[in-house]
């Protein structure tokens, strides 16, 4: 079960409170009738799914009801950074992931 | 391959059992193979049989980097049944089901497939509405199923708490009689055995750790025991579908997520038949050794750990104490998670790909499984002709852009 | 009489005598035994038969790794099935009953069946009952008969159980010498520790030890060192309390037996509490698990765990035999020895399988007079219901093979040690990799994979000095980590005159002069019958992976869960493969460490408090005007309000009746409200709903449909503009939180420079929907300040007012195609505001009524309920209601571009239509399906299915909404519907608005 820090709120808090968004930094497109079907089912439905480090987005549900990003690593379960909304991870596959 | 009958049972039993063949070969890998089929769980195992034995291709490996039948096929709570909403998941389930019924004497490996009956409580009227719609459709679909009242469901359940006090009073169920469990270790073995008779190589300890194409063609897989040839790749990694599309550069619908179980203490028989509960989030049986398995639901995270998070199970024993207030006393024996490979629309792909030669079976969710005998088959038709089986065809990946989606949600509901 | 309680010695008090029953029959014990001492105490030999075979067994060990005695406490709702003896405090009347044998455990039928057993080698099962193939389900039944332990409780549970959240900097883990010194280092920076005990005294290992710490007596220390860390504020105890689970970010789950050591089921409080601990480090000093000797018969009542002979001698004072040898492989059990002389009773011989061990104990040991027999094994035991001799042989200088004659030797007991299994498990829980090591010959924790480290037997030291520092150290390793302290022991370890010892051999399973296959069978795994020559067998038929040897045998799957058995299952199979045990590896430890009782994990969640129920502000009026409930999502509803004895379809057609000739009330509190405000609050509602807000001015409301991003109906409801930048928005009762955390979804993550923001008011807010032709003579009399004529106060239109002396808002939205005036008012008067509105309507006689009089109020208009006519594969044009898709908007509204798709797009989608049965009266069960030739044979093509279906009391004939392939091409044509009770119904497909088609009726 994890703990995860809000950086809104600055607590860390238990999973309990929050709520999991998915797969982050995926920018809605600004003009879907331009898009093919193949390429808007991209957006709707395809992930990265990574085994490693994966940026997702987490809600803090029951405290400050915001939107975050969290880099955790979904073997380990290990969370490297939380970062808010429009801010780039500090941590990525390339950067390293000690695990 | 030794026959198994109570008959040879007898005739071992006199040499002390010493005699024995073994269940299947550790073979050398030959340079190449018509068909690799990367994943060694029951439904990579089965795809082999079918292969073999439908479509008389035997010059094939199953590849597996642990053991056979150590994924989700080890992992899962055993259910069986076909009662699916839509047409096109409804007939490959129910088409696996009749393979069910024949599993132990086609393969000559007793599965222990129960027929004890799957009952699907309702709690609400919206619940009574999905319910009477998809035993309507199972029906004309000619599925068994019937609406049970709560006194049926009483008769059927005696320890089931259908009092009109409860927080979620039963209502109502559906009842598919010909559901029930089977072992699902043997499952494995079963399958393992009958393809290793026909020839198929089946290589443990053996990890794909690459996909070689040459001019847009699979020519073969990269593992720790070296390269081994392969004219059709056929991955059936439930999940490590992500990691293996990636391999080819390939991205899928599907969200990697742990999935959670438990098991009491053995105890005297006292549950007869299957309960699952959307509602109230919960599903049950009793296996022949006398464990309650309990199904938890699917985390809300994607992970890889094999674990989930505790508030899950917390909540499951919950429903399930609140289902049969008797079982409070009894306690957890063990738990354990597996990762189910989820796609939006809870239905599973069953495709060729972009890469000619390469071919995926993935995404079954919670419904890996009772589907075993009827992926393999459709998976092994599929790979043999290159062309989709006309009951994987709706399978297609190529759904998530057009749109025709098979929302089975309601019928997957919690985890089963 | 309790024949084999020595005259002195253990913890227990002999002032204290506690009766209690087994298997009917009545014994005494004392005050501090466990059940299974006391049971030895009376000379209690065979208390469970075994599984597969029906063989008698007896108590084998004295902790968690007892896998025989397997016992059901009490009877009734208080029955607690398959608790082990070994951890069961003894209380007066105590009442436990075998679990196994027929009809008992001293003639069992099974076990006369004898040499059948030969016939049920691992996965036999597989291998046969499969012809007649009709005849599993019979084969079935006796198998489940045949197999389960004890019986589930028959009725609900009479205990409660709670839980408690807990936050420390060190948790340790165990108290035992390492656990005991951890905490009490821990604890002195000043960190908060708790520490955590399973069994019901702190102390480990010392509460059966014989040795000095320092110059006390183990036991004297231990009572100062308890009585010191009971002292200090920053340290929590926690005696009977097993932490079971070790999960993700140092979550640790303790179930604590509060009561169990007094009775079936607590007086007052709860029964057990589950400790739901986050701990900033850990410390596992969990010790460890000693390993029975494998040989011939080895599961004759009277073969025991050497450190279990000790323990009930040292801690009990029970000896349970009289001639004791003790078969070892190492020289700890040469304690064993010296234990069972010092009571005074007689050890035949000490049996070694080490070619000369030459230690200080064994010394010590031949110092007394005891033979000690080298080189040698036991291979066989004589007797079926108690070991009546041993049979011992020379091995060779491995241990593998057997040189020379074979003696026997009388005993009634035999204590063997094959060494000491760390007890890993919780380290496992985390992901840690065990490593195996030689000179433990066993696993120890791989390396850490959480903020964890363990001290002790648990790592494999197994010195009382070594342990004491060990668990020193982690102590202030831990609490440093944790902020506290400068990671310096400052305990003195202090002097524990230990001898030093030889090393030990490893060996596991003891030769015979027969192969394993025709030796007398020699158990690995006893609670499961798994032998020797069964994991041999698997390995030979190609189940290699210890996982499938595991699996294919049964080997670990017991309540014990391998804890006694496995190392030596997986010794077996890696001589049986040629392989080293790092090589074949282990099985993965799982929580529970031991069984958790189902309650203490849903804790006060059940019941009353399974899930919060919600009650509008009006609900007791409901509830005294004998209200049917409806639950819908986490709300109580009103169904209907039946008079007298009216089924409910008389109440649903009066109050049906009541709404179209004169006016009903309806609670709507339960629908989500959402209020809405910021500069771009307009353009956000614009792109969240298929059409357009931009325009709605302050007073005005309108309908919208909210889809997925996939194109799919989610939600809808009416948004009011309240004011500039201010606007309500209803959703479904249902789907109210979804919508808030999709609206927060998009302002949040895609669109942050919108200036918007919600603000859920669905409590805060009592909605008395009045609606009716005489609705506007109902609201008249209690609202002075609002023109109510139709020409100032028009249909989507809503006014701020005062209703009652209550400033109220008030909508005119319908939803039954009437009249209809929502009243909005805060909920604390709520109840005010619906009195006022039910005694101003009492000359109209206003009817209350529930949600199904709503459902078919709106379904003869033919408006949707999302959630019941959608299901998440539906569009709006599948819902005849591409008038309220904006075609002209800007922006790409959530869902547009799936619209376009091209399954999306298609002709011939199944459509929302009306039906109407040809016969009249005849009601459409929903969830009926639709087919165009009702003789077509099975499988059928079906054409949709009927999603809401009622009867009409003002038409007076049935009424259903219906989802149909092609439907809005099809009018006219008659389906039809073959139900499950053999009935075919033919309906004509019509517009699924039935009543009132072209809305006049809410317009006046």
């Amino acid at each position: 079960m994890l703990q995860i820090h809000c950086p809104y709120c600055n607590e860390t808090r238990e999973e309990e409170e929050f709520t999991y968004g998915g797969e982050a930094h995926i920018t809605r497109p600004l003009d879907p009738e331009s898009l093919s079907d193949a390429e808007w089912g991209d957006y709707l439905f395809f992930r990265k799914n990574p085994r490693g480090l994966h940026h997702e987005m987490w809600n803090h549900a029951a405290g400050c009801r915001k939107y975050f990003n969290v880099t955790r690593n979904t073997v380990s379960y290990e969370i490297l950074e939380s970062y808010p909304m429009g801010a780039k991870p500090s941590v990525t596959a390339e950067t390293g992931d000690k695990n | 391959m030794d026959k198994y009958s109570l008959f040879n049972l007898f005739n071992h039993a006199r040499n002390y059992h010493e005699n024995w063949q073994r269940a299947w070969r550790n073979p050398t890998p030959k340079k190449v193979y018509d068909v690799v089929i990367v994943g060694g769980g029951a439904h990579g195992l089965a795809t082999a049989y079918y292969l073999a034995k439908v479509h008389g291709i035997t010059n094939v490996a199953v590849v597996e980097k642990g053991y056979l039948g150590g994924g989700n096929t080890a992992r899962n709570t055993t259910i069986i049944r076909s009662n699916y909403l839509w047409d096109e998941a409804a007939q490959l389930y129910e088409f696996a089901l009749k393979l069910w019924e024949d599993m132990s004497q086609d393969l000559n490996f007793n599965v222990m497939f129960s027929q004890r009956g799957v009952l699907n409580l309702g709690h609400s009227l919206q619940d009574m509405r999905d319910i009477e719609r998809r035993v309507n459709a199972n029906r004309l679909n000619g599925i068994d199923g019937e609406v049970l009242q709560t006194n049926e469901i009483q008769d059927l359940v005696p320890l089931l708490n259908c009092s009109p006090d409860a927080r979620y009073p039963v209502l109502g169920a559906s009842w598919q009689p010909r559901g029930g469990t089977a072992r699902h270790d043997a499952v494995a073995w079963g399958y393992a055995r009958a393809a290793d008779a026909m020839g198929v190589d089946l290589l443990q300890q053996t990890e794909v750790t690459g996909i070689r194409r040459s001019n847009g063609e699979v020519v073969g897989v990269e593992t720790n025991n070296g390269f081994i040839g392969a004219r059709k790749v056929a991955c059936v990694t439930a999940g490590n579908s992500g990691v293996m599309a990636a391999m080819v550069g390939l991205r899928l619908p599907i969200e990697s997520r742990p999935l959670q179980a438990l098991v009491s203490e053995p105890l005297k028989p006292c549950l007869d038949t299957v309960v699952m509960s959307n509602a109230v989030h919960g599903y049950i049986s009793q296996s022949d050794k006398g464990d309650l398995v309990v199904g938890a639901g699917v985390d809300a995270y994607n992970g890889y750990g094999q674990r989930g998070s505790f508030n899950v199970i917390e909540h499951t024993v919950q429903a399930i104490c609140e289902l049969f207030p008797a079982f409070s006393r009894v306690r957890m024996n063990r738990q354990w998670g597996g990762i189910v490979d989820t796609c939006p629309d809870a239905c599973p792909i069953v495709s060729k790909t972009s890469v000619k030669g390469l071919y995926f079976n993935c995404g079954w969710g919670t419904g890996g499984f009772k589907s075993t005998p009827g992926s393999g088959y459709v998976f092994a038709h599929t790979v043999a002709n290159d062309n989709p089986h006309p009951m994987a065809a709706p399978f297609n990946i190529d759904r998530f852009s057009s749109g025709a989606l098979i929302d089975e949600h309601g019928a997957a509901g919690v985890a089963h | 009489m309790q024949r084999n309680r020595l005259a002195t010695g253990g913890r227990i008090d002999r002032q204290q005598s506690v009766s209690f029953t087994f298997n009917g029959k009545t014994y005494q014990g004392f005050k501090g035994d466990t059940l299974a001492s006391a049971l030895l105490a009376n000379g209690v030999d065979v208390v469970a038969r075994s599984f597969k075979y029906g063989r008698p067994r007896g108590i084998v060990g004295h902790g968690a790794e007892e896998p025989n005695a397997i016992f059901q406490l009490g009877k009734g709702a208080e029955t607690v099935p398959n608790l082990r003896a070994t951890q069961v405090e003894l209380y007066e009347g105590l009442d436990a009953y075998s679990t196994s044998g027929w009809p008992s455990v001293d003639f069992d039928v099974m076990g006369s069946l004898g040499a059948l057993g030969r016939l049920m080698p691992p996965g036999f099962y597989y291998k046969t009952f499969m012809r007649p193939k009709k005849l599993w389900m019979t084969y079935e039944h006796f198998i489940r008969k045949a197999a389960g332990l004890g019986k589930a409780p028959l009725e609900a549970d009479p205990d409660t159980y709670d839980k408690l959240n807990q936050h420390c900097d060190v948790l340790v883990v165990g108290a035992g010498p390492a656990g005991i010194a951890a905490a009490r280092e821990a604890a002195s920076t000043g960190a908060r520790v708790i520490i955590a005990d399973e069994q019901n005294e702190m102390g480990g290992s010392l509460l059966a030890s014989t040795h000095s710490i320092g110059d006390q007596l183990a036991a004297t220390w231990l009572v100062e060192q308890l009585a010191e860390l009971s002292a200090l504020d920053n340290v929590l105890l926690l005696p009977r309390s097993t932490v079971f689970g070790y999960y993700d970010h140092n979550f640790l789950a303790v179930l604590e037996r509060r009561t169990d050591h007094l009775g079936l089921t607590a007086d007052k409080g709860s029964r057990q509490r589950m400790h739901r601990v986050r701990a900033k480090q850990v410390v596992l000093a969990t010790g460890a698990i000693e390993r029975p000797l494998v040989f011939a018969n080895n599961d004759v009542p009277g073969v025991m765990l050497a450190s279990s002979v000790s323990t009930y001698v040292n801690r009990y004072g029970v000896a349970p035999g009289t001639a004791l040898v003790v078969f070892t492989t190492n020289d700890k059990a040469y304690q064993t020895a010296i234990d069972w002389h010092q009571s005074g009773r007689i050890v035949k011989a000490v049996v070694d399988s080490r070619p000369a061990p030459c230690g200080a104990i064994v010394k010590a040991v031949q110092a007394l007079g005891i033979a000690v027999i080298t080189g040698s094994g036991v291979i066989d035991v004589v007797g079926k219901k108690r070991v009546q001799a041993a049979k011992i042989a020379a091995l060779s200088d491995d241990g593998q093979e057997i040189r020379g004659e074979i003696q026997t030797l009388e005993c009634d007991l035999i204590a063997s040690s094959g060494g000491w299994s760390p007890a890993i498990h919780l380290s496992s829980h985390t992901g840690a990799k065990p490593r195996w090591n030689d000179s433990v010959v066993g696993f120890v924790p791989g390396e850490s994979m959480q903020q964890e480290r363990s001290a002790g037997a648990g790592k494999g030291t197994f010195s009382t000095a070594a342990c004491l520092y060990e668990g020193a150290s982690a102590g202030v390793e831990a609490a440093k980590l944790a902020g506290f302290g400068d990671g310096l022991v400052s305990f003195v370890t202090p002097s524990t005159q230990e001898l030093p010892e030889e090393a030990q051999q490893a060996l596991f399973l003891v030769p015979h002069t027969k192969t394993s296959s025709r030796a007398p069978a020699q158990f690995v795994d006893y609670q499961l019958d798994v032998t020797a020559a069964g994991i041999e067998l698997a390995a030979r038929e190609g189940y290699e992976s210890v996982e499938h040897v595991k699996r294919y045998t049964a080997m670990g799957f017991g309540t014990d869960q391998g804890k006694l058995g496995n190392i030596n299952g997986m010794a077996i199979l890696s001589k049986a493969l040629g392989q080293s045990m790092p090589e074949t590896g282990t099985t993965i430890f799982r929580p529970s460490y031991t069984p958790s009782t189902f309650g203490a994990i849903a804790g006060r969640d059940v019941r009353a408090l399974f899930d919060p129920e919600r009650y509008t502000a009006t609900h007791r009026w409901h509830e005294s005007k004998g209200a049917a409930w409806e639950d819908v999502g986490q709300w109580k509803r009103p169904w209907y309000f039946p008079r007298g004895s009216e089924s409910i379809h008389d109440a649903v057609n009066r109050e049906c009746l009541a709404v179209r000739n004169s006016v009903g009330i309806l609670d709507a509190s339960t629908l989500g409200k959402i209020d809405i405000q910021g500069p771009d609050a307009a353009e956000f509602i614009t792109r969240i709903y298929t059409n357009s807000y931009l325009k709605l001015a302050a007073g005005k409301c309108r309908y919208g449909v909210m889809l997925k991003e996939d194109g799919m109906i989610f939600d809808d409801g009416v948004t009011a503009c309240l004011g500039e930048n201010h606007y309500l928005m209803f959703t479904t009762t249902g789907g109210a939180a979804g919508v808030l955390a999709w609206l927060e979804l998009w302002v949040q993550t895609e669109w942050p420079e919108l200036q918007v923001y919600f603000t859920s008011v669905t409590d805060h807010w009592t909605t008395a929907t009045v609606t009716g032709p005489n609705a506007r003579k109902v609201i008249a009399k209690v609202c002075e300040d609002v023109d109510l004529s139709a020409e100032a106060f028009k249909f989507m239109d809503w006014r701020d007012g005062t209703v009652a002396g209550v400033k109220a808002r008030i909508f005119r939205i319908s939803f039954t195609g009437e009249l209809s005036y929502e009243v909005n008012v805060p909920a604390h008067y709520g109840r005010h505001i619906w009195e006022a509105l039910v005694s101003a309507g009492e000359e109209f006689d206003i009817t209350p009524y529930g949600t199904e009089t709503m459902h078919v109020l709106r379904a003869e208009k033919g408006f949707i309920i999302a959630g019941q006519d959608t299901d998440g594969s539906v569009t709006p044009a599948d819902m005849n209601m591409n008038w309220v898709v904006g075609k002209t908007k800007t922006f790409s509204f959530l869902g547009k571009r799936s619209l376009a798709r091209s399954d999306s797009a298609r002709e011939n989608r199944k459509q929302l239509v009306g039906l109407k049965t040809l016969e009249p009266s005849t009601v459409l069960p929903e969830g009926a399906q639709i087919v165009n030739d009702p003789n077509e044979p099975i499988p059928m093509a079906m054409q949709g299915h009927v999603t809401s279906s009622y009867f009409s009391a003002n038409l007076n004939h049935s009424i259903a909404m219906a989802v149909v392939k092609g439907g809005l091409t099809r009018m006219g044509e008659v389906v039809y519907c073959p139900l499950a009770d053999g009935r075919t119904v033919a309906a004509e497909i019509v517009s699924s608005v039935f009543y009132d088609p072209k809305g006049e009726r809410q317009n006046v």
